[in-house]
């Protein structure tokens, strides 16, 4: 396997040019271009292509030589899945790992979804995947045994070749002229290989880029190219919403290298992914921009988020949560049976979470070009960008600039991290309206200080739990009200309820065996850009969902491993008859919610980790589990306390089960870096305001885990499963920050209900 | 603005600058002016260490070396570090899978391959103190920890 690299330095055109015309034209002349039989002028013309209806194949290619070309479509942000959906399609075919060549996919709607965020690239695309390499596989079989004059059914594919009854061999690229010669196979004619018969699925393959990853070779949108391109930075508005008054750039036009400094409107209505606006200083490198910004004089217009006081917020939201809302769920009598019930068998908690930034190690950045035509009007308009969502970035340009989707080509590069962030695609839009302007490639990117102070915030959240338990300490009734700014806000002014997507991550979807349970959700404002990241409102809803239980088990005196399984109760499907619950909108035949998963992933955890073992005090074990993306996992974390409050984390056990997964290598690392991820969140995550202006900016007052906090040592296991494939990429973080306040409560005594832990006094 | 003709020692070429502000960062000189690509910007203030490059074989953050300051030094970037991306670091990142982005790996590198041939066999504890400056937000420190020991050994 290999992957189109960039010829120089400088140069991006093997990442940027696929699209669907370009990778079908990058081909070697006489390939077996599957989608592009139906009319040979596919691979003459744009709009010829255009035309071709989205056929099952259009995501593999192979030429005379061999050479198997294969499509990636989705993001590659470090999941690994620009190889693990190429390995799919390459297992399918039969082709050798090493004669594939991988190439990026432009944003094409052709594809199906390129929004890489959710967890769901290998979940829709890996039948599709596998449909791809059996059509190939089996026009190559079709195509052998013609020319054996033999049956197709006595030919099978496989090590790159096709082996006849007798033995006989042909090679993929010796079968291209005649295969591209044959109908097209029906869904229904296609068979599939056994799974146990795979050779790159459930193997772990070393990912696509890794050897231009460890020799400054892979291109990042930070590092996207053009002749003439100019280097911009923005000044934005410190308080969302506020306008440009009037500026001074005088001083800002006498430093060198400054081209020009261009106003920027600010965005009408709710923000969506719109450009923020503000004042762009274009020069001829990234330090003059910088410096010529760091020169501007620039006054801002108030805007209704001026008072915007995160401390104050928290306690209006804290409030919030514990008055009646919105009903997700209800079962039995929760109220009554909490009002009922002896007031010392009535136990509650309440819970807090900050908000919080992405901090991508490459901030937002894009590069972007407008063609135009004699009189001037756009015709085109070409962006290279590190984007989660390429259909995205092309719909808001389309809007922004007056032009179809299809006359916007977006470039996926590699994304130096994501984490939902670079779903958005404000930074795009603001290269392509500096571009439109200047008529030359302009560079956009991010300061760190813009990136934290501009973000789309994972939300700030106050959950209330209350109980009434029974003799053995067993909830009868179980009361759970969050209250956070949703993220439809961003999108629709005036929303101040949570959304039913966000209520289906991790609260309307309780799976306690609780005969009275009453989920409900209070109101809260946004006074910022609240976006999605990794895990979204599963992080929120988990820290309170399993924290609670573990609070439950030590006030009736019973191991909480031991409490959390008698909790689940029975293996079984769970049902939501009468609930709004989208199942990450999987049907809940294909994918059930699975009490026995659940309690697996836990046993197991338990079991990996020693669960019970002695410990000195000061260190301890706490153990959460959550099903999340329609994958389940368990996290077991160990901490260290000193007397005087000082914590450690010198290991951490996780167990998932995603179902059939494709590269567990890549499972391994995710989960890894899940815990990583948890950390950070748990002990340092905390994004404040004061009058409306986010009071962080860089890594010294955001913190990130180091090697020396994160945790020492996480130990991986992957239950071996041929279920349908679940999520994996944010698996892995919800149950770390619950699983280590459980752990904190057991070393220390001290129960934490409010991250970060950085805040928190941990001396015992 | 005051601007000046310097001349950089680079991956062993010597590269002429002109009209360059001697404040600016060497990292924006390399990425910006000569095309090194490969060392990343993450912070602007040292704290995150993706633009570790070599100075006389220091670890150096360039993101706040002006390039004025290192003019009679030898650079070397991750572009300069081995000729077929075959140095012992290198090598152990490939055999331990180290990156997810890979966007702060560049920075990880060139620290850790410094700091090996101060301390050619380090602990866990040699290992925690050198690379706590350069933070990976994929969290990909056990990885890394491992890779440096296998660097070390294959290094010897």
């Amino acid at each position: 396997m290999s992957t189109v690299e960039p010829g120089t330095q400088t140069s991006i055109e093997w990442q940027p040019r696929v699209s669907r015309r370009g990778f079908l034209a990058g081909l070697a002349a006489g390939s077996l271009i599957l989608a592009g039989r139906a009319s040979g002028l596919s691979v003459l013309s744009r709009e010829a292509a255009a035309t071709l209806a989205f056929e099952p194949d259009l995501f593999v290619s192979i030429a005379p030589d061999g050479v198997v070309s294969i499509l990636a479509h989705r993001s590659e942000m470090g999941t690994g899945i620009r190889t693990s959906l190429p390995m799919v399609v390459a297992d399918e075919l039969g082709a050798d790992w090493d004669r594939v060549v991988i190439h990026q996919a432009i944003g094409d709607a052709r594809l199906g979804s390129q929004n890489t965020d959710g967890s769901r690239s290998v979940r829709q695309f890996f039948q599709r995947m596998l449909t791809a390499g059996a059509t190939a596989r089996t026009l190559l079989e079709r195509a052998a045994a013609q020319t054996w004059g033999v049956e197709a059914s006595a030919c099978q594919g496989g090590g790159h070749r096709v082996t006849g009854p007798d033995g006989q061999q042909l090679g993929y690229g010796d079968l291209v002229g005649l295969a591209q010669k044959l109908p097209v196979p029906a869904a229904e004619e296609l068979d599939y290989r056994a799974p146990e018969t795979r050779r790159l699925i459930g193997h772990p393959i070393p990912q696509t880029d890794l050897d231009a990853m460890v020799t400054g070779r892979a291109t990042f949108g930070l590092d996207a190219r053009r002749d003439d391109q100019v280097f911009a930075m923005i000044e934005r508005s410190p308080v969302l919403g506020g306008q440009v008054k009037s500026f001074d750039d005088a001083a800002t036009r006498a430093i060198a290298g400054v081209i020009d400094v261009i106003e920027l409107p600010g965005f009408e209505g709710a923000p969506g992914f719109q450009a923020l606006g503000g004042i762009a200083v274009i020069a001829n490198s990234t330090w003059s921009a910088l410096s010529g910004r760091r020169a501007l004089k620039i006054e801002w217009t108030e805007s209704e988020h001026q008072g915007y006081d995160s401390a104050a917020f928290a306690t209006e939201l804290k409030a919030a949560a514990k008055e009646s809302g919105t009903v997700w769920r209800n079962e039995g009598d929760a109220l009554t049976t909490l009002q009922a019930a002896d007031q010392t068998d009535v136990f509650a908690a309440d819970y807090y979470a900050p908000l919080l930034a992405h901090a991508s190690m490459e901030p937002p950045c894009a590069l972007a070009m407008v063609h135009k035509d004699a009189e001037g009007q756009r015709t085109s308009v070409e962006v290279w960008a590190p984007t989660q969502n390429p259909q995205a970035a092309q719909a808001q340009l389309a809007g922004t600039l007056g032009l179809d989707a299809e006359q916007i080509i977006v470039n996926v590069t590699l994304l130096g991290g994501g984490f939902g962030r670079k779903s958005k695609p404000d930074y795009i839009v603001e290269a392509a309206l500096l571009a439109d302007k200047l008529d030359r490639p302009v560079h956009v990117t991010w300061t760190r200080e813009d990136d934290i102070r501009h973000d789309y915030y994972h939300t700030v959240a106050a959950v209330h739990v209350e109980a009434a338990v029974d003799e053995n300490g067993m909830p009868t009734a179980w009361l759970q009200r969050s209250a956070y700014p949703t993220i439809s806000s961003t999108f629709v002014l005036g929303l101040d309820q949570a959304s039913a997507g966000e209520m289906d991550m991790g609260a309307t979807n309780l799976p306690y065996a609780v005969p009275n349970l009453r989920v409900e959700s209070g109101p809260a404002k946004n006074h910022v850009r609240i976006g999605w990241m990794r895990s979204v409102a599963h992080v929120y809803h988990a820290f309170a969902a399993c924290s609670f239980p573990d609070e439950l088990a030590h006030r009736a005196g019973r191991d909480p491993f031991e409490y959390l399984m008698a909790l689940y109760g029975p293996a079984r499907h769970l049902k939501f008859e009468g609930v709004e619950y989208s199942n990450d909108g999987e049907t809940l035949e294909m994918y059930p919610f699975d009490i026995g998963r659940l309690r697996h992933v836990a046993e197991r955890a338990a079991k990996l980790a020693g669960w019970g073992r002695e410990l000195p005090k000061g260190r301890a074990l706490g153990i959460a589990c959550h099903r999340s993306f329609l994958s389940y996992c368990a996290t077991v974390v160990e901490v260290e306390v000193t007397k005087d409050g000082k914590l450690s984390i010198p290991e951490v056990f996780s167990v998932i089960d995603a179902g059939t997964i494709v590269n567990p290598d890549r499972v391994h690392a995710q989960m890894e870096g899940a815990a990583v991820f948890g950390a950070t969140l748990a002990v340092h995550g905390e994004i404040t305001a004061k009058n409306g202006v986010i009071q962080q900016s860089n890594f010294h007052n955001f913190q990130m885990a180091r090697m020396t906090d994160a945790p020492r040592k996480i130990t991986v296991e992957i239950v071996d499963s041929t279920e349908l494939p679940g999520g994996v990429g944010e698996v892995g973080v919800p149950p770390f920050a619950p699983a280590l306040c459980n752990a904190i409560f057991a070393a220390t005594g001290k129960r934490i209900r409010e991250l970060p832990l950085k805040n928190q006094d941990l001396s015992w | 603005m005051k601007t000046e003709t310097l001349t950089l020692n680079i991956n062993g070429e010597r590269r002429e600058l002109r009209d360059v502000d001697p404040s600016t960062p060497l990292l924006w000189v390399l990425r910006d002016t000569l095309g090194l690509t490969g060392t990343k910007f993450g912070c602007g203030m040292a704290m995150c260490g993706a633009c570790t490059v070599h100075v006389d074989g220091r670890a150096t953050r360039s993101c706040v070396t002006p390039v004025s300051s290192v003019k009679d030094a030898q650079v070397t970037s991750i572009e300069g570090l081995s000729e077929n991306g075959d140095h012992p670091v290198q090598l152990a990142w490939k055999a331990h899978n180290v990156p997810q982005c890979g966007y702060c790996q560049v920075g990880q590198i060139m620290n850790a391959a410094a700091f090996l041939a101060q301390n050619p066999e380090p602990t866990d504890a040699d290992i925690e103190r050198n690379m706590a400056g350069n933070i990976c937000r994929c969290g990909t420190y056990q990885r890394i920890r491992a890779a440096i020991h296998t660097a070390a050994k294959e290094g010897k």
